[in-house]
């Protein structure tokens, strides 16, 4: 027999209202609970950067000697480190949406010759930034729809991969297809490649509760031998590069620029599916089901839903869209897949379902951001030498911020009000 | 109506359960005939070697060399006939014939890729041991944590740093004791974050832990791409623990060598598996945590001090798995490789699990994982006809099933997952 | 008579409510003090600070002071007694306070020894557990106080009248003089309740002090030597049995005239809605929970399934919802089979379940007030084309329902954790009865609410069976099935033990039932029935 909420029946849990209450006390400022939830996930990432700021500072080695002399000469190591920070984050910036000037000379380069080239190349940063949020958009949908139900797809990466080497064998293997038929397929193989490849944890939750954590993981790790065995196999090019041939051009996504800009239709395609989602999520009976599973499996199975069907309904579609994600990648950028393909947006994809609070509006918003600290880091890496991987200490950094706002209401003295919360998991699957 | 309430713990389980894992049997012993005894010349045999490369034991034992078309035909024979039992009859715990079964198929399917050829068995349970090692102590530290109520999926991310911690410390002390206090602190230091957020935080625990392994991936590939590929003799380069022999008892025949001749942080595991039962069912601090883990409410009527003992078993945790991640630097190749972990902090999650949160149970599946693992090794060199990625797979294909036909029956912690709200 | 205990003037506020308000409670060597109030009132949480589980905002408290050896003697009031300030249950422990929580504080998978010493453990070498010897002073307690139980069992194989043994011998085993027992008679059989009674008077006879929490009237007339009364937080006044009687507490309780008796209209019982034949389910541990039930409801009356808690009636009521497997027998709903329906295809035959856990069955507390009304035909025109959701028919019929049942919220927007528990209740019921229903199956339909809310839902009840609704009735407390019934059913151990009318039933009988004596036998001892005036109780 659970607890039983007596008490709690007419008043809200003591302990947590307490909390809360002394909370207000010691804070000053008051938000709104809408303002707070934009602020909330804003001043994480803040502050996610601002800690960045001294992860380079403090491994940055003239910033670090200059501050052995820091008695005698303050100034120099202040300096030092900003200038090790500015570098960093300028380059961050630059590399993802361009620069101010370059952009102005283009204008004037075009106006007086005609001349595409330097146009080109001064939004190539921020197409980029848009060409790598795709992807983005796609897995953070994955993962918060699946967050919706209660269910931690961790999967994405395998799905990912899945999806895209099925795209880019429809891909390559038809020919003689028309466009309007091409495209489409290979966009659904990517899709139902994910969907394939979700459906086996989101099976074995439902029927035997096993936990998708550890399934979705053990999943990644297989499609990644998979991809492998693929690569070096029958998906192989030939050549001795394990990479899949390249995809006929009736199956890749449109692109709006010439080269060398990648920015193609599949931007809008993910944005054409965020609101899809949104729909789906909000104005639906299979998506009111899914969010009720996800916020009290008991009630719901009371009122009739089934929740194993909804179990594998949800990672079925975030499958997909994972798959989707691959499939983006493939069909719009770069038309073969090869090894490591979808490293990383697996945790990627979770950092920004949590910052965009699982709602396809918000993941589309932290995917925009993701997708500029992805193209920025290139630069960064180039430019000053910071390895790719501080993306992956700021990401983590964000998703402990916004799952302890605590942390960030300490922080910045602000008070609380009773906000909503996205209900994630409940511990091993029972 | 007669008859008061049936209470029937020895009963085996329904009818149709009995009747499925009896059709699995007998699907596995087909599958044991039409896979392995096929296409066998007559008179072959496999050699299995019962002792080790390296000459340290007392007697010499011959080799096993068994015949193997009889020996696979038996074998199949014998789980088709447990099948046809278990489907008749059914067995009061269907569990223990699923291992004898699945030894049985193992076994035949060692045969079968042994056939012709000799095969170093002892050298293979040697090695599965020392391939558990880090699945073990990475189950450890999930069960001192989730015993007391709470989940830590973050093993993997804490067992990447430490591993860092461990071989830089020793590279630059020139001492691998040091290395290994590093990562205990390593662990201890990321798992008491942990802690805060669980416990006092009250966060969801698993986004916790998943923010951990996103930093603890992220810190050590950082640090490893910054500093140590530039200076691979001054940060990355610590040797590893030598092998200790265990006098007299090294000299056992076939344990000797696989229990008894091992580098220091295989002989750490064992100690740490029976120290940790012991632990947790025979002292004081074992019951408060066995209590907060299932009852915390009730525990802190009683005036124990449910955040402190959360605390430290988390805490107590993180230093096990720090231990394992030691294992895979100084322990083991003596250089940090980015992500080298691979999946074993997970892996060690479901030996957890497997193992019912129970440290003997724990480690004696962390065992299974680790003969799954040396298996696709040997088998390569065997030059088995299956691709080497798809060995490779194996001990995440094991996972699955393992946790696919357990989890419904093991329990965890009743509080497990559940961050203690003080009234 | 010395004073043991007094709490002055004790004050706790959480945000919204003030649940304790200046409290003044004084506890007499060798007495029984009953703490009296309706759900809400205070008591519990009056209680929790004397245990030292919430520090008061106000207020002092007062004990005898424990002789014991060493310690410094203190200079005591004129009444015997010294301040004390009690932070947490050990304080309050050291100090020779003990509680015994309305749901047991026990951890099933340990055994009576390690549950009882948790806290104070018996070591050998200060870090091994010496169980024996634990276990050896946990029989010389069962000796003293006849408080029968065997240290190696483990708690989960426990029955749970031998359960709340247990609680008492943790208080005792830690030398308390102040035992505090909250609602202790929720979980028992009459029979059992009888034992407890006994029990406590040898705890009395050897000198220790009891306080007794309880909403039960005729508990606090039967046992207890004063009570004091609290609604809203304040101390209405202390009395004891011997110048009050039950209609005067009850006053007390609620703050109005309360009518005792419930007028409820005879039963005009029509077709057979429900057949239940030869049905068996299993519980979760595999054991066989109900193990051969058959009954039958009628449209037009109620039948009342009475019982303690965990015979079997929650898994009867999923087994008939479509929420656990039925193994053997059959369920028939108006001329249909559903034994294997599913939970949507039951509710669409026109079934309404207001189920026992209302915060975690019946509502989804984080979705707002409209999403739960419309949670079981949210699928179903007029609120659905399709799979696209109508808003606006949602909305308009959310209000309708708010209004039509009283529902206590400030919009239908907010999320439902926000309502209080009567108010959820009310949910739960408007959403089940603004359906088509021909059946309704209500378990615990008011545990833990305020009486205006019990009164409303008794009412609603009312109404659907003169509407021509079949009622299935389940709850553990006696009086309301008593009530409410036209037909009573007993359960023990998964049987049904009789099937007797309700009007004029006794009172004993059900209890010898509900306490496994056969039918035939119980008859012997008390007549089913009872003749003269059909004086139904309102249920406290």
């Amino acid at each position: 027999m659970d607890e039983d909420r007596v008490e709690a029946e007419s008043t809200p849990t003591p302990a947590r209202a307490e909390r809360e209450a002394t909370e207000a006390k010691r804070s000053r400022r008051g938000f709104s609970p809408r303002l707070q939830a934009v602020l909330l996930p804003v001043l994480a990432v803040f502050t996610a950067f601002v800690i960045g700021a001294i992860v380079i500072a403090v491994t940055d080695t003239t910033v670090v000697a200059a501050y052995r002399n820091i008695l005698r000469a303050p100034r120099a190591a202040l300096s030092a480190t900003w200038r090790a920070v500015a570098t960093a984050y300028g380059a961050l910036f630059s590399g993802s949406l361009g620069s101010p000037g370059e952009i102005f000379q283009a204008v004037q380069a075009y106006r007086s010759t005609g001349d595409t080239a330097l146009w080109l190349k001064a939004i190539w940063p921020i197409t980029e930034s848009l060409v790598a949020a795709t992807p983005f958009i796609f897995s953070g949908l994955a993962v918060a729809l699946g967050f919706r139900c209660g269910l931690f797809n961790i999967g994405a990466e395998g799905q990912f991969g899945i999806g895209a080497l099925a795209a880019a064998y429809v891909g390559y293997s038809i020919t003689n297809a028309p466009r309007l038929v091409h495209l489409p397929l290979a966009i659904l193989a990517g899709a139902l490649g994910g969907a394939a490849w979700a459906a086996i944890p989101g099976y074995l939750k439902a029927k035997t509760g096993a936990h998708e954590v550890v399934n979705t993981m053990m999943m990644n790790y297989v499609a990644f031998r998979l991809s492998d065995w693929l690569l070096n196999g029958p998906m192989k090019a030939p050549g001795y590069r394990p990479v899949t041939p390249n995809i006929e051009m009736t199956a890749a996504l449109p692109r709006l620029f010439a080269d060398p800009v990648r920015f193609n239709a599949g931007f809008f395609l993910a944005l054409g599916v965020a609101a899809l989602v949104y729909w789906f999520l909000f104005k639906t009976t299979l998506g009111f089901e899914i969010r009720t599973v996800g916020a009290n499996p008991h009630a719901a199975r009371y009122s009739g839903m089934s929740v194993t069907r909804n179990f594998i309904l949800a990672m079925v579609l975030s499958g997909a869209l994972a798959g989707l994600a691959g499939a983006s990648q493939v069909l719009g950028v770069d038309y073969w897949v090869g090894q490591g393909f979808a490293a990383g947006y697996g945790f990627d994809a979770i950092a920004l379902a949590l910052l965009g609070k699982s709602h396809p509006f918000g993941v589309v918003l932290a995917a925009l951001l993701f997708g500029v600290l992805r193209s920025g880091a290139t630069r960064m890496q180039s430019m000053a030498g910071i390895p790719i991987d501080i993306i992956s200490i700021l990401q983590g950094l964000v998703i402990m911020f916004i799952a302890a706002p605590a942390i960030i209401r300490w922080l910045y003295r602000i008070r609380v009000e009773r906000a909503e919360e996205v209900v994630l998991t409940r511990g091993w699957g029972r | 109506m007669a008859a008061t309430a049936a209470r029937s713990p020895q009963r085996p389980i329904t009818m149709g359960r009995a009747q499925r894992m009896g059709a699995v049997f007998l699907v596995v012993g087909v599958a044991t005939l039409l896979f392995f005894g096929r296409g066998l010349e007559a008179g072959q045999t496999a050699k299995f070697g019962l002792n080790p490369g390296f000459k340290t034991q007392a007697v010499q034992i011959p080799d096993l060399t068994l015949p193997v078309q009889p020996t696979i035909y038996a074998l199949g024979a014998i789980i088709l006939l447990l099948g046809i039992w278990q489907l008749v009859r059914g067995f009061r715990s269907p569990e223990a014939l699923l291992g004898v079964v699945a030894f049985c198929f193992v076994f035949a399917f060692l045969t079968w890729a042994a056939r012709g050829k000799s095969f170093n068995l002892v050298g293979m349970l040697s090695s599965s041991l020392v391939r558990a090692t880090p699945m073990a102590l990475a189950a450890l530290c999930g069960v001192m944590s989730e015993r007391s109520g709470v989940v830590n999926i973050g093993i993997e991310g804490i067992m990447l740093m430490s591993a860092l911690a461990a071989v830089v410390v020793a590279t630059v002390t020139k001492s691998l004791y040091l290395g290994l206090a590093a990562a205990i602190l390593t662990g201890a230091i990321i798992a008491a974050v942990h802690a805060v957020m669980a416990v006092s935080l009250k966060v969801d625990q698993i986004v916790s832990g998943t923010a951990i392994i996103i930093i603890g991936t992220g810190a050590s590939s950082f640090i490893a791409a910054r500093f140590l590929e530039e200076n691979v003799n001054g940060l990355n380069n610590s040797g590893t623990f030598p092998v200790i022999s265990i006098p007299l008892l090294s000299k056992i025949p076939l344990l000797g060598p696989i229990f008894f001749e091992n580098g220091l942080i295989v002989y750490l595991m064992l100690a740490l598996a029976a120290l940790t039962h012991v632990l947790l069912f025979s002292t004081k601090w074992g019951l408060r945590v066995r209590a907060v883990g299932e009852h915390p409410r009730a525990a802190d009527t009683l005036g124990v001090n449910v955040y402190l003992v959360r605390y430290v078993s988390v805490i107590l945790g993180g230093m096990i798995a720090g231990i394992g991640g030691a294992y895979f630097t100084i322990g083991s190749v003596g250089r940090f490789d980015e992500f080298m972990t691979a999946g074993k902090g997970f892996i060690g999650l479901a030996a957890m699990i497997f193992g019912n949160w129970n440290p003997i149970g724990a480690f004696a599946s962390s065992l299974l994982f680790g003969f799954a693992d040396s298996l696709q090794i040997k088998l390569q060199i065997l030059r088995v006809p299956i691709p080497s990625e798809f060995l490779l797979m194996a001990p995440y294909l094991v996972t699955m099933i393992v946790l696919a036909g357990v989890v419904g029956r093991a329990e965890p912690p009743a509080a497990d997952g559940q961050p203690y709200e003080k009234h | 008579m010395s004073l043991v205990l007094k709490l002055q003037r004790i004050t706790k506020a959480f945000p919204g409510v003030l649940a304790n308000d200046h409290i003044d409670l004084t506890l007499e060597e060798g007495e029984i003090h009953a703490l009296l109030g309706e759900n809400g009132a205070g008591k519990s949480t009056l209680m929790n600070v004397l245990y030292g589980l919430y520090p008061p905002d106000e207020g002092h408290i007062f004990l005898r002071p424990r002789a014991r050896v060493g310690a410094t003697p203190q200079t005591a009031a004129h009444d015997g007694l010294v301040e004390v300030k009690i932070h947490n249950p050990s304080d309050a422990i050291a100090q020779g306070i003990g509680m015994v929580h309305q749901h047991f504080m026990l951890i099933p998978p340990l055994t009576v020894t390690e549950n009882v010493m948790l806290g104070t453990e018996s070591t050998r070498g200060a870090v091994f557990l010496d169980r024996s010897d634990a276990a050896k002073r946990i029989r010389e307690i069962s000796q003293q106080y006849g408080l029968e139980v065997d240290p190696d069992a483990y708690i989960k194989d426990l029955p749970v009248g031998v359960q709340q043994r247990v609680e008492i011998i943790k208080l005792l085993y830690r030398e308390a003089d102040i035992l505090i027992l909250d609602e202790p008679t929720a979980v028992l059989t009459p029979q059992e309740v009888d034992r407890l009674f006994s029990t406590v008077a040898n705890l009395i006879e050897q000198r220790k002090s009891i306080i007794f929490i309880t909403h039960k009237l005729r508990e606090v007339m039967e046992i207890s030597d004063r009570v004091t009364v609290l609604r809203d937080g304040r101390v209405v006044g202390t009395t004891s049995p011997q110048q009050t009687t039950q209609a005067e507490l009850a006053a007390m309780m609620v703050g109005r005239q309360v009518t005792l008796v419930v007028r409820k209209k005879p039963a005009t019982p029509g077709e057979v809605v429900l057949e239940v034949q030869d049905l068996q389910v299993m519980d979760d541990r595999q054991n066989l929970a109900v193990n051969g039930v058959s009954f039958e409801v009628r449209a037009g009356e109620i039948l009342g399934v009475a019982g303690v808690q965990g015979n079997g009636q929650t898994e009867l009521v999923e087994a008939l919802t479509g929420l656990r497997p039925i193994i053997a027998g059959q369920v028939r709903m108006l001329e249909t089979t559903v034994t294997r329906a599913s939970p949507r295809a039951i509710l669409e035959k026109g079934v309404a379940h207001i189920p026992e856990d209302r915060q975690q069955d019946g509502l989804v507390l984080s979705c707002p007030v409209h999403d739960n009304l419309v949670l079981c035909n949210y699928y179903l025109p007029p609120f659905a084309k399709g799979i696209q959701i109508q808003e606006d028919a949602v909305l308009s019929t959310a209000s309708m329902l708010v209004d039509e049942f009283d529902v206590r919220t400030p919009s239908v927007f907010v999320p439902t954790s926000n309502l209080s528990g009567g108010n959820q209740q009310k949910v739960i019921v408007a959403r089940e009865f603004s359906r088509p229903v021909k059946l309704v199956i209500a378990s615990q339909p008011t545990r833990g609410l305020d009486v205006g809310s019990i009164e409303y839902i008794h009412g609603r009840i009312l109404d659907k069976r003169d509407e021509g609704t079949a009622v299935l009735l389940v709850s553990p407390e006696l009086d309301e099935i008593i009530a409410l019934s036209d037909r009573i059913a007993v359960m023990y151990r998964g049987r049904i033990m009789d099937i007797v009318p309700g009007i004029g039933v006794n009172r004993d009988y059900l209890g010898l039932l509900m306490a496994g004596v056969e039918a035939s036998e119980a008859a012997e001892s008390a007549p089913p029935t009872m003749e003269g005036e059909e004086v139904v109780e309102r249920v406290f």
